[in-house]
């Protein structure tokens, strides 16, 4: 018997918007020339970027000329740690970053430290929330290039103090870098950043484009061999139909946010809500109240994360998980250790525009079942 | 330093293991007593902390032995 899908995975990739898919498949027609040469087809590219530069500008409020587009979000990730460090090395050598980073901003961090930098964590509570006290003294030291922080994080959901955050580095005279993966497109991002970086494929775009804002007056410098394109920030040509697509995609799911925000906003409380009480020894982790409208995570005492995840992909249900046993490193999820909570048995929720309230009634009518088999198998019950 | 009164020794195994191995050994010893369980899955030094925390038992702190980390938990209940 086959089941039917649900896929709640929408923090790793949104489904294809339908406004993406037209601009993609228009764009396939007559964006395909490069956009730096001279002649019709590519004047005909350069108008397409330009209209994509435009209204991305436009939804995330900067200017065109401080956006650039990026081969993926993690690129862009890159780009904006090491640029930002490199162009502070005169002021210092060390970034300052929270603990619960993603992977792209954390991995471009230890390639820092290899070269002779420093990076200073500044911890996280139980809930997920910055240490705005530690962050404080962390950006205050001597020696300071660069201070990262997620907007929300990509795991728990829990929003971060971005504008305490930049209080705080613009009285230390250091550029705030904000990782807003999870927040475009669906919540607004505080003011008081100086570097942002996104990805088109959570918001609905395709994947294979990413977006690098540097505002003016910030102190960046490529990291890359020199090249023209992109106002010397991306190195290569651009997926450009990628880029019109997502660009289509940003500024629909933009005029839906508030709309999706206070419909999937109780759907969340609704899962919140349901798992903590039918299903025994689960921790819901995150903050409940100010958090990502979307997004869900919760840890099962005493299962497997792998067992819990295959047996929802047969009942039809993707999830993610930062279990150890889900990741390639067998190490559990740095951000569930950065708040010290369960991590084994996890499982993140992530939902989107096609997510129904039927689909979410469907996984929580069968995951209290799906739980209690798993401990039965491990003999783990009344553990 | 803590003198445990039993080591369980969860080398090897992969999380949640170590985590069950405590769960049932805990509850068949006498209030107070300290179990020291060898794990050298990464996740036992989050997982095992939580679990005390939800359990309300006490994590009593980790220790790096040369058998690798392990960790220390009394009975509170």
């Amino acid at each position: 018997m086959s089941v039917s899908l649900v896929y709640l995975d929408a923090a790793t990739a949104a489904p294809l918007h339908p406004v993406a898919r037209q601009a993609l498949l228009a764009a396939l027609e007559d964006g395909w020339a490069d956009p730096g040469k001279l002649y019709t087809q590519a004047r005909r590219a350069r108008q397409l970027l330009d209209a994509a530069r435009a209204a991305t500008a436009e939804t995330l409020g900067v200017r065109p000329d401080e956006l650039s587009f990026t081969a993926s979000g993690t690129a862009a990730a890159h780009a904006a740690v090491l640029g930002g460090l490199a162009g502070r090395r005169r002021a210092g050598r060390t970034l300052v970053h929270s603990a619960i980073e993603h992977s792209a901003v954390l991995h471009a961090a230890e390639r820092h430290v290899a070269d002779g930098g420093t990076a200073t964590s500044v911890p996280v509570d139980r809930l997920g929330g910055l240490d705005p006290q530690a962050w404080a003294a962390a950006v205050g030291a001597p020696g300071v290039a660069l201070a990262a922080l997620i907007a929300a994080s990509h795991e728990v959901g829990t929003l971060q103090p971005v504008a305490q955050a930049a209080a705080a580095c613009a009285d230390a005279g250091v550029p705030l870098y904000v990782d807003a993966a999870q927040a475009v497109g669906r919540v607004p991002v505080p003011a008081g950043w100086s570097v942002l970086t996104a990805s088109a494929h959570k918001w609905g775009g395709p994947a294979g484009v990413g977006v690098l804002v540097v505002r003016k007056g910030t102190r960046w410098e490529s990291p890359y061999p020199a090249d023209e394109r992109e106002a010397g920030r991306t190195p290569g040509a651009l997926n450009l139909p990628a880029v019109v697509a997502a660009a289509a995609s940003l500024r629909a799911v933009a005029a839906e946010a508030a709309a999706e925000t206070a419909r999937l906003t109780p759907l969340v409380d609704l899962i919140r809500a349901r798992v903590a009480a039918q299903v025994p020894d689960v921790e819901v982790v995150g903050d409940p109240q100010s958090r990502l409208p979307h997004l869900v995570t919760f840890s099962c005492l005493y299962v497997d994360g792998e067992a819990l995840l295959h047996a929802l992909d047969r009942r039809g249900f993707a999830v993610s998980s930062g279990s150890s046993c889900t990741s390639s490193t067998l190490r559990p999820s740095h951000v569930l250790e950065a708040m010290g909570v369960l991590s084994h048995g996890n499982v993140r929720i992530s939902l989107h525009r096609e997510t129904s309230t039927a689909d979410v009634e469907r996984f929580l009518a069968e995951l209290p079942g799906i739980v209690a088999e798993l401990r039965a198998e491990a003999g783990v019950v009344g553990l | 330093m803590t003198v445990p009164d039993e080591v369980l020794d969860c080398r090897g195994q992969r999380c949640p293991l170590p985590v069950i191995a405590v769960a049932r050994r805990l509850p068949e010893l006498p209030v107070g007593t300290v179990v020291r369980v060898l794990a050298d899955d990464p996740a036992a030094a989050v997982d095992i902390p939580a679990w005390c925390r939800m359990r309300g038992q006490e994590f009593v702190g980790t220790v790096t032995g040369p058998d690798g980390p392990a960790y220390d938990v009394r009975r509170q209940h």
